[in-house]
């Protein structure tokens, strides 16, 4: 019997750690994805920011972030300080059986956690790119990485009051996704658009992106990342039962991608008579976002229509969103945080334990607290070092004025 | 002797070459160029926000020519890069005062 136990624990582990394995490859997808879409000018400085900010937040998260988001009373609304980890479950504690007893390593957990956080920050980089200092920038994902995410974290997963009203976020459409996206609606209203993106007779100009390939490289990576990032989210896989769920939870987040794809590509091509690459990529994303609430709950095809959902609402809200003067260069702000509210909404069609009334208040409570707080930490930014590059500079590039290097040194650029 | 610019389209440019090759040319530099002419820019969408294409690309040819052969290259050029479309480009025809083979310090009409 103590060998069963023991089997199955190293079994839920090593399912555990390679899921967040795959979590934090989605940080290579968000890097590829963002330099795709950024001029070339603006390469060197977001990749940089992408992977300093992966770094910060395994470093925050582990200091303080873990503790205050795992560590705190249930249902409450003001989490315990603390610092790192905590210890790691004895071989007598799991094999004493009991509804009590651990069924995965406490270092899996904080390992699939803290990719979880990351993913959230690379959120916030696509939205505020090429016009944003890199420093503000990394000081914002201290802040978010340590104490926002891990508050609202909290408040859901950790058994705060958000939980106790019976919210159900699966995999983390509110709690990751929509939290990421009100954090960067933040800093671009504080921020402003990139210049030369809106006219003075308030036309909006298009500002393509540079790397085609590199987007689609990126979506694939995140596409595939995120089979760990729901699959994982089962945290259990040593069963018949919780075995199956985790593949009805791969089969479903591949379908709802592939509604996404098919829905963007084809409103895209209906509404501006050209097959947007760039939409059919947000499109797949929109999908993944959409059925991250709840993806074990519906059918593949019921899986597959959410995401067309978010396939389709991704394109309205991009163009929008520009309408409204929100400069997003990668589309973040629809694709996580638009589709993210799809994707909380969608839960209680197919799964019955879940309530419109919670999933409604539940996303409000992250929303506020997460623009809230953001808001107030990109103003204090604002004041105290600057956001924003200079004209000159965000005119030359931020990869010369804050990286002091070209990404492609070798080749002359058309154009600026 | 002659200097002849065409700015074609650039999916012409095979058709070019060939005709001119059948002519007798010797040599040609093609050089790929963007610009503008009465066909104006043109409008793309990018995630549906419009942003206008103000040059075109295309391709500049050069040839060097004798005066004797300038008429029949002049006519292959312009019946091969005409598609009959608004934006076939155009010829410049130039004096040219010498030539030079660097190989061999021809000059002239021997260097062309």
């Amino acid at each position: 019997m103590n060998e069963f136990a023991e089997l199955s624990y190293a079994l839920d582990t090593f399912y555990f750690l390679i899921c967040g394995i795959l979590v934090m490859w989605m940080a290579a997808g968000f890097s590829m994805l963002e330099a795709g879409l950024v001029r070339s000018k603006n390469t060197a400085e977001i990749l940089t920011k992408n992977v300093a900010l992966f770094a910060i937040a395994c470093t925050m998260y582990l200091l303080v972030g873990y503790y205050l988001m795992y560590s705190s009373a249930e249902g409450g609304f003001i989490p315990n300080l603390g610092f790192l980890i905590g210890d790691e479950n004895s071989a007598a504690a799991v094999t004493a059986g009991g509804d009590d007893a651990p069924y995965y390593s406490m270092r899996s957990d904080f390992f699939f956690q803290v990719v979880f956080v990351a993913t959230a920050m690379s959120i916030v980089s696509g939205a505020v790119a090429e016009r944003m200092k890199l420093w503000a920038f990394l000081a914002f994902a201290v802040v978010m990485t340590a104490v926002i995410y891990p508050v609202s974290g909290y408040w859901t997963w950790g058994g705060g009051w958000i939980s106790a009203i019976g919210f159900s976020d699966y995999a983390g459409s509110g709690i990751v996704h929509m939290a990421g996206a009100a954090a960067a609606l933040a800093g671009v209203l504080v921020l402003g658009p990139r210049k030369g993106k809106y006219g003075k007779d308030g036309s909006i100009r298009a500002i393509p992106g540079a790397n085609l390939p590199l987007a689609t490289l990126g979506t694939f990576i995140l596409w595939m990342g995120w089979f760990g990032f729901n699959g994982g989210s089962e945290l259990k896989m040593s069963d018949v039962g919780s075995a199956n769920a985790v593949a009805q939870v791969m089969v479903n987040t591949n379908a709802a991608a592939a509604g996404g794809v098919i829905a963007a590509l084809i409103l895209a091509k209906l509404w501006f008579r050209k097959a947007d690459l760039t939409m059919a990529l947000n499109g797949g994303l929109a999908g993944l976002v959409a059925i991250t609430a709840g993806p074990s709950a519906p059918t593949a095809l019921g899986a597959m229509l959410i995401g067309v959902v978010g396939g389709l609402l991704v394109v309205a809200s991009i163009v929008m969103l520009d309408k409204l003067k929100l400069d997003d260069p990668v589309g973040a702000i629809s694709v996580h945080g638009v589709v993210g509210i799809w994707g909380c909404l969608a839960v209680p069609l197919t799964n019955a334990d879940a309530t419109f009334g919670a999933q409604i208040i539940g996303m409000a409570g992250i929303f506020a607290w997460v623009f809230i707080a953001s808001l107030i930490v990109w103003l204090i930014l604002k004041a105290v070092m600057g956001i924003r590059v200079t004209e000159e500079e965000e005119y030359e590039g931020v990869d010369i004025a804050e990286c002091g290097m070209e990404a492609y040194p070798e080749f002359s650029a058309s154009s600026k | 002797m002659k200097l002849i610019t065409a700015i074609i389209k650039p999916f012409k440019l095979d058709d070019v070459r060939e005709a001119l090759a059948d002519n007798g040319v010797q040599g040609i530099t093609v050089t790929e160029v963007k610009g503008f002419g009465r066909q104006k820019g043109h409008t793309e969408l990018y995630r549906g926000a419009e942003y206008v294409v103000d040059f075109l690309p295309k391709v500049k040819v050069e040839v060097a020519v004798d005066d004797s052969r300038l008429e029949s290259v002049l006519d292959a050029i312009c019946s091969a890069a005409n598609s009959g479309k608004i934006g076939d480009g155009k010829v410049f025809v130039t004096p040219l005062d010498d030539v030079i083979r660097i190989r061999t310090g021809e000059r002239g009409g021997d260097a062309v």
